[in-house]
């Protein structure tokens, strides 16, 4: 079965994963995701709570607690990440793969200087020390649009706004030249005049240094922003992938063309919301089946037999539906 | 149309910390608001963080005193907070959060909640309270297994709705909601706001509608106000002020609405943070991130003026039939 993204197998993919599951405690969350990303290109990843956007990037990278089962392979430029040693996977965190969270104000340490968290980045990831890392600090505040960027390298965390912290754990992404960022949910907590700052600081520096971007979001419209390509996750698996404009403009699967239609509209008249009835199964009690066909309309007794498998809609666009035609 | 709830030049200000040395300025959180809440109708109060869009909905319900300006609910004054007239018309005016789980007591079931308004305020008797409380989780659509549970065995959506069916119990004649569907995923908002829609409607309520979230406040909303700095900046129908914005920050947050199949170019990136409410800048609060500033919005505070379609904008550049884009 083609993953993500395999199809425009002239390049080299970056990072491919194949069948990457993960359980706690034995209840599944992610239930086979195969995904790759090329050098340079912007991925976004959208779903409900729950759906594994986030653990698959944390499986991938190592971040799960111990109790988490991760099977399945995750290949960076042909090195395998999972069960990799922990030195390893030291070198790429913040090396070749960077990642920034929702919550910039506690991803950063209270009690140390923002500069020195990112001369320490540079420190462990390009082995600057001193007036060396000190001044790329600078440089890489500026970068990222810190106004006063030298008086900015002596704040403290509490002391910027949630938008400048932002800034500066993308300041620190970048202080280790990544070829990946993957940012989850980098604007949820911020205002809307402040979401369109970082998402332009976010396009630009993806095209300013020619790196791939993951964008983990559940607002389909901050990554129909930035992404070229995207995919739906429901319940632990990919449902539907393809190109930004095929999944926005001609979505195939029930569940991402009941995303859209529960979105508010900016113009146009105004119409009733069109609800998706009930909600996200409980992974501990799944059915067998297709996950999302106790909520589905067009959903029939040949639903409930097993998982439907991706299917080629057109081109790189694919649904996991029954109902889409072989 | 009647007046249920109006606000007539009201501020709220909070006075700055006292030092050893010094004192902080105060704080004017809502500076000068005049607004009115018509019966069975929706206001939608928009705008960012600290721009006192929740100071006004607590002012609005009584549980602050203005510091200038008056409030009145059905046309008499507002009592003061925690008077016997107070507690009493709390039983028609009612309050909807974004944390439907910190609304919540966890050690009472969600029959033994919604009904607790009724006891509080004296309506009818063991009997008539329980029919009243089958009914109300029918109005909310929670099937009525879940009356005896505790809110932590409920999902998201079905603690809204709880929390929606509790406020509904005394038959409010003013619902003020401050974010409250913020925290719920895209396919859950969809049902909630759907209901909250069908509610008001039924019983004729007036609502209050406090967001973030432009898409939402537009679905819900007859009217709204644009607030910025405690100061409302643009007020008007919800269709004219949302698809056709004049004051520049409306504008900004309007093109700052990410939506999927709209390019990002069209959006007007505003720069530096939302201003600090104790270092109000002089002039018009907006004039050092507008981008049509002129020298005179650093001197003169602009008033809220009537616009030929009725709406309300306080810039020095809207004119009667000008497009401030050109």
């Amino acid at each position: 079965m083609p993953a993500f993204g395999v199809q425009s197998s002239v390049m080299e993919n970056l990072i491919s994963i194949r069948g990457l599951t993960v359980a706690f405690d034995g209840v599944p969350a992610l239930r086979g995701i195969d995904l790759d990303v090329q050098p340079g290109e912007a991925v976004g990843l959208v779903g409900e709570s729950g759906c594994g956007k986030s653990v698959t990037w944390l499986a991938a990278l190592g971040l799960l607690p111990g109790h988490a089962a991760v099977g399945g392979s995750v290949r960076l430029g042909g090195q395998e990440l999972l069960g990799a040693p922990a030195q390893t996977l030291d070198k790429v965190r913040g090396g070749r793969v960077a990642m920034i969270f929702q919550d910039p104000a506690s991803a950063l340490n209270p009690v140390i200087r923002v500069g020195r968290q990112v001369e320490e980045a540079l420190r462990l990831h390009r082995g600057l020390t001193g007036a060396a890392a000190r001044a790329e600090a600078r440089r890489l505040f500026e970068q990222v649009g810190i106004p006063d960027p030298a008086g900015r390298l002596n704040s403290f965390a509490h002391e910027m706004s949630g938008g400048q912290n932002q800034r500066v754990m993308i300041a620190m992404a970048l202080a280790g030249r990544p070829d990946l960022l993957i940012a989850d949910e980098p604007t949820t907590a911020l205002d809307a005049t402040i979401q369109a700052q970082i998402l332009d600081l976010l396009r630009r520096v993806q095209q300013d240094h020619g790196m791939a971007l993951v964008l983990i979001s559940h607002d389909l419209g901050v990554v129909a922003d930035l992404c070229s390509k995207v995919g739906v996750m429901y319940a632990g698996r990919m449902i539907e992938h393809g190109s930004a404009e095929q999944i926005f403009q001609s979505p195939s699967h029930p569940y991402t063309r009941g995303l859209l239609a529960a979105l508010p509209e900016m113009i146009g008249p105004r119409r009733r919301l069109e609800a998706i009835q009930g909600a996200v199964p409980n992974p501990a009690d799944m059915l067998p089946g297709c996950a999302f066909a106790p909520r589905c309309t067009q959903a029939g007794s040949d639903c409930d037999a097993g998982t439907p498998d991706l299917r080629r809609v057109a081109g790189g666009h694919r649904a996991a539906c029954l109902r889409i035609a072989a | 149309m009647t007046a249920l709830l109006r606000l007539d030049a009201v501020a709220k200000i909070y006075p700055g910390q006292r030092g050893l040395f010094h004192k902080a300025p105060d704080v004017r959180a809502v500076d000068g608001v005049s607004l009115v809440v018509e019966a069975g109708r929706t206001l939608g109060i928009v705008g960012e963080s600290g721009c006192g869009k929740s100071t006004l909905g607590r002012l609005a319900l009584g549980l602050e005193r203005p510091s200038e300006g008056l409030v009145e609910f059905d046309g008499a004054p507002m009592p003061p907070p925690g008077s016997d007239a107070w507690r009493r018309l709390r039983a028609r005016m009612q309050l909807v959060f974004q944390d439907p789980l910190g609304a919540l007591d966890r050690r009472l079931t969600i029959a033994r909640q919604i009904e607790e308004p009724l006891v509080i305020h004296g309506i009818g008797d063991a009997a008539a309270r329980r029919a009243r409380v089958a009914q109300l989780l029918i109005d909310v659509g929670l099937g009525e297994n879940l009356a005896a549970r505790h809110p932590h065995a409920l999902s998201g959506g079905q603690r809204q709705r709880a929390v929606l069916a509790r406020a509904l119990a005394t038959d409010p004649a003013l619902l003020v909601c401050d974010e409250p569907v913020s925290a719920l995923d895209v396919s859950i908002q969809a049902q909630v706001v759907n209901m909250l829609i069908d509610l008001q409607k039924a019983r004729g309520i007036a609502m209050m509608f406090i967001s973030h979230d432009l898409k939402v406040v537009r679905q819900v909303s007859d009217t709204v106000a644009v607030m910025y700095l405690g100061r409302i900046v643009e007020q008007g129908e919800a269709d004219q002020v949302l698809a056709a914005p004049q004051h520049p920050y409306t504008r900004a947050l309007v093109s700052a609405v990410p939506t999927p199949g709209r390019t990002a170019r069209e959006r007007i990136v505003l720069v530096g943070d939302p201003p600090n409410p104790a270092a109000r800048p002089s002039g018009c609060a907006f004039h050092p991130r507008c981008p049509v500033a002129i020298a005179a919005c650093a001197v003169e505070t602009p008033t809220l003026r009537a616009m030929p379609d009725g709406r309300s904008v306080a810039c020095h550049l809207a004119q009667p039939n000008m497009d401030l884009a050109a």
